[in-house]
């Protein structure tokens, strides 16, 4: 099973890892990401820009190399796109398969290559009005690049 | 040929896309950065560190040395901040 998205709209979590377990699996792994508030409650709202052409067919990538290099028996990737609040969900990758160390490898490897693969932007958007494009951070690239090329299939 | 701008790379360039012309010898993404430089500050600002800057040619990701050959559109993106 297999299902990724681009969309403006909410995802229920709760769909998702109902779909994810429908399959009969051992474990299911998971991650959100969540539009952090400032300390300050400077930030108005996260901006979520994507490549509509190439951030569907990104996602769908990510989604079959996770199922390549580990015995998955689904993998969800929902990326939200457009203005969104704090506390509102950006994000949603989660992993189903017979064993758990799959399952959160897979999702780990997920969350690290959509940040660095999948052509998406965030800007944040302040209440004095300024809008500040978001840099993309070394760490991510390393912690991306860390991965490498090898199928990462755990022991037994 | 459409050159095509996202996110903080368009807002930097001011536009959305622009029709260019460049001359004859441009014949690479990485090249064509340094002909757009010239064109105007807004573009010299914009790729003033194209080791930020990733192409795309066609549906595909491409290198900045991959020859463009007869492409006519052709996006330029800054680094992706997802997830």
């Amino acid at each position: 099973m297999r299902l990724t998205a681009v969309q403006a709209e909410d995802f229920d979590t709760a769909a998702l890892l109902a779909q994810l377990s429908s399959i009969g699996v051992g474990g299911i792994a998971s991650f959100i990401g969540i539009v952090r508030p400032a300390d300050d409650d400077a930030l108005a709202a996260l901006r979520l820009e994507h490549h509509p052409r190439l951030a569907g067919p990104a996602l769908a990538r990510l989604a079959t190399e996770a199922q390549s290099r580990w015995r998955l028996r689904g993998v969800v990737i929902i990326h939200r796109t457009g203005r969104l609040l704090p506390g509102e969900k950006i994000v949603f990758a989660g992993t189903a398969s017979a064993h758990r160390a799959e399952a959160l490898t897979a999702t780990a490897y997920l969350i690290d290559q959509l940040k660095t693969r999948a052509p998406f932007w965030k800007a944040e958007e302040y209440r004095n009005g300024t809008l500040r494009w978001v840099e993309a951070r070394a760490a991510d690239e390393a912690a991306a690049a860390a991965w490498g090329e090898t199928v990462n299939l755990p022991p037994g | 040929m459409r050159v095509r701008y996202f996110a903080w790379l368009r807002e930097r360039v001011g536009l959305n896309a622009e029709e260019v012309e460049p001359p004859a010898g441009v014949a690479t993404p990485r090249q064509l950065i340094a002909w757009l430089r010239g064109q105007s500050a807004a573009h010299a600002d914009a790729f003033a560190d194209e080791t930020l800057i990733r192409c795309v040619i066609g549906d595909d990701f491409h290198d900045l040395d991959t020859p463009f050959g007869a492409a006519r559109d052709l996006t330029f993106l800054p680094p992706f901040t997802g997830g």
